[in-house]
């Protein structure tokens, strides 16, 4: 790779930090209006819901069965245990020995 | 700083480490085969720190694609950041300003994830930098280590570690829907406009999670804003 490279990389790094960094460093101190920090307050649990449905499926490309497999697994152990670690762990656990025996 | 609230963070940011080491690490793996050297390669890591554009550069390096298309895919698929400092924001202790600017750049979906859905009113800045250190030292570490590696490590362990982030995320949100109506509907209205988005293919992945995670948000806002409303004006005729 040459300069532009490095160059590319830069703008990535710009690019990425601008938006976290600006609503933390320029809010701070400033009282939103009560619907605004409503709906900032939502934010998490709409953005993990997006985040984990439909990409946890495809986890694998090709293997749907595989990723429907890992969503039941994790599910199942956050309604059971309620630790993170736990459902990670878990969910590796048994996805990888569904991948040893097929 | 206080070092007992860094440690927790710490501890609070294992579960993200240890969804890192595999995406990282075949990160690294991929980097090598589209011609990056190890340098190359953590040095997007140490300076980017962005799975999602990061794995996207890739792509669009090895096709030869123009650097200012990769600067602004890159832009476009971390807007949805602004949402998160924002929310995360009115969440964070109070703190000066160069300080919150150093702890934003390790704000990730998962660092995000894993602060926001804290049961503290307030976040500290201390345990904000334990969470930031060790997800972002996997990261850089891992990326490096997958580069050199590579694909070593057996199969079938590279692919069921290919679902560690997303069990992290539902083991997150899982124990707030616990007798919680609304952080139900906000995760399940989002998580169908996505599917949306998805399958019908009319946005990119970046600006589908971005859409779907405001949509739903106001939406149920208003709802909320609705019912709450209708309940003190019951409140007042029953007064009256």
């Amino acid at each position: 790779m040459g300069a532009w490279y490095w160059w590319t990389l830069l703008g990535m790094a710009l690019v990425t930090y601008i938006p976290r960094a600006i609503p933390l460093t320029f809010l701070e101190g400033k009282e939103l209006p009560p619907v605004v920090s409503g709906v900032l307050r939502n934010i998490p649990f709409a953005v993990l819901g997006a985040l984990i449905f439909p990409a946890i499926l495809y986890v694998q490309e090709g293997n749907l069965l595989f990723g429907f497999i890992g969503t039941v697994v994790a599910f199942t152990l956050a309604i059971l245990f309620s630790n993170v670690m736990v459902v990670v762990l878990g969910t590796i656990g048994v996805l990888a020995v569904y991948s040893l025996i097929f | 700083m206080n070092n007992n609230s860094f440690v927790l963070g710490l501890k609070a940011g294992l579960s993200i480490a240890i969804g890192y080491f595999p995406v990282a690490l075949t990160f690294g793996l991929l980097a090598k085969t589209s011609g990056l050297s190890i340098w190359e390669a953590t040095a997007m890591s140490i300076f980017v720190y962005a799975g999602a554009s990061q794995y996207m550069s890739l792509t669009l390096i090895s096709k030869g694609v123009d650097p200012i298309l990769i600067v602004l895919n890159t832009f476009v698929l971390n807007i949805r950041h602004f949402l998160m400092t924002a929310a995360l924001n009115e969440k964070m202790q109070s703190e000066k300003r160069w300080i919150k600017g150093i702890y934003a750049f390790g704000i990730t979906d998962e660092s995000f994830s894993v602060l926001a859905t804290r049961k503290e009113a307030k976040i500290g800045t201390a345990f904000a930098f334990g969470v930031a250190f060790i997800a972002y030292s996997s990261w850089v570490v891992f990326t490096a280590v997958g580069h050199v590696i590579g694909a070593n490590l057996p199969q079938f362990l590279q692919a069921a570690m290919s679902i560690a982030l997303y069990a992290m995320f539902v083991g997150l949100l899982v124990p707030s829907m616990r007798g919680n109506r609304k952080v139900v509907m906000l995760a399940l209205i989002a998580a169908a406009i996505n599917g949306f988005f998805f399958w019908t293919g009319v946005l990119s992945t970046g600006w589908s999670i971005l859409v779907a995670t405001l949509a739903s948000s106001i939406f149920v806002e208003i709802i909320y804003a609705k019912h709450e409303k209708r309940k003190r004006i019951a409140g007042q005729l029953k007064g009256a």
